[in-house]
């Protein structure tokens, strides 16, 4: 299965979330299908955007709030797993592309590639829904469930190693940044649902 | 034990008057009171981390949700945090409140501790981070206030250096 078709299959429902991607192709390929404010691609920082969404998602309880990683980002922050189960946000969904590989520096084999298994890791760490798919019908089932549910989730998306063409993005980092916060005010008043 | 209760409280009284909502910790014996403090204020989100760099996040995430934070952590726990105070706070301009235990500075008795008090200012210097030092009680509060203005003006990281002067109760 491709990144990109992951992406495309949970586009409308990422429409009422705050949506933390890690750098790289997840960042280009989402910004590929069409930018929204409520998008913040954390450019550097590796590891870090779990914990980002896991600030978002205390501070703001009534928000959706999605976080798109990757295996070698995760792999950089394993001890934020266990801090992602302590708190267990209900509004938090945590989305990991597995490419078992760097693919933007080369395509070097991360440890996924050599049975490393982040699922299993994420549920050892205490996040009780922690799975992984292999194919776009279960991902987007699985997605838009754990967004609309009330439990925090770990989803393992098994996917090519392939990515887009160019990782151009026309959209300042700065820019983003603003935007994104912008768009995070006011805090819902109520518990977000389904997105619209 | 002798890290000051009281003294704490007023770190922490400072914290809440500046308007943090949010406080990410590791512990480490300084701290003990200050993060217990935090654990018992219901009006308080803390979040306990496995390594202080996830601070950084978390202090990201609650800044772009439109909350206050402050991170605790000891000097070690800066030097763990400096790629993400730099690749996520300076590079996104983020307003970071650090309140680090100055340890291994003048007094320090724990051997394993005196490497590292000699690189805090030079990191700390070296990242362009203003700092400044909470030592004397009386001033603390207005120290913490105008740090987080600071911060909050700035987007950028401030750093409050918790002295063993302020932290260690002396003995009666």
């Amino acid at each position: 299965m491709k990144r990109i078709d992951c992406l495309e299959a949970i586009y409308d429902e990422l429409a009422g979330c705050a949506v933390v991607t890690i750098m790289g192709a997840v960042a280009v390929e989402l910004y590929s299908l069409g930018h929204r404010p409520n998008f913040f691609y954390l450019e550097h920082a590796m590891g870090l955007a779990s914990s980002m969404g896991l600030g978002i998602a205390l501070s703001q309880p009534r928000r959706k709030v999605v976080v798109l990683d990757g295996d070698g980002s995760v792999l950089m922050n394993l001890g934020g797993l266990t801090t992602l189960a302590r708190y267990a946000p209900g509004n938090l969904t945590h989305i990991v592309f597995d490419n078992q590989s760097l693919l933007s520096v080369g395509g070097f084999p991360t440890a996924t590639a050599t049975g490393s298994d982040l699922a299993g890791i994420a549920r050892a760490a205490g996040i009780a829904n922690a799975r992984t798919v292999t194919d776009v019908a279960a991902f987007q089932a699985a997605a838009v469930e754990a967004i609309r549910g009330p439990e925090l989730t770990c989803l393992v998306a098994k996917v090519e190693p392939v990515g887009p063409r160019s990782f151009h993005m026309d959209l300042h980092m700065l820019e983003n940044r603003f935007e994104f916060q912008r768009a995070l005010r006011p805090e819902p008043t109520h518990p977000q649902g389904a997105a619209s | 034990m002798p890290v000051s209760e009281r003294h704490s409280k007023l770190v922490y009284d400072a914290l809440v008057a500046a308007g943090v909502e949010v406080v990410s910790a590791l512990p480490e014996t300084w701290l003990v009171h200050l993060i217990r403090l935090a654990e018992d204020d219901p009006e308080m989100i803390l979040v306990r981390l496995a390594k202080e760099e996830e601070g950084v996040g978390i202090s990201a995430g609650a800044h772009l949700a439109g909350r206050k934070s402050a991170m605790l952590l000891q000097n070690h726990g800066l030097l763990q945090s400096v790629n993400g105070i730099v690749s996520l706070a300076q590079l996104y301009r983020i307003p970071l409140l650090l309140l680090i235990s100055d340890r291994g500075h003048l007094g320090e008795p724990d051997p394993w501790q005196t490497q590292g008090g000699r690189t805090t200012r030079p990191i700390l210097d070296a990242l362009g981070i203003v700092t400044d030092e909470l030592r004397d009680p009386a001033t603390v509060q207005l120290q913490v206030a105008r740090a987080m203005t600071l911060a909050q003006a700035s987007l950028a990281p401030v750093a409050l250096l918790l002295t063993r002067d302020l932290m260690w109760e002396a003995l009666a």
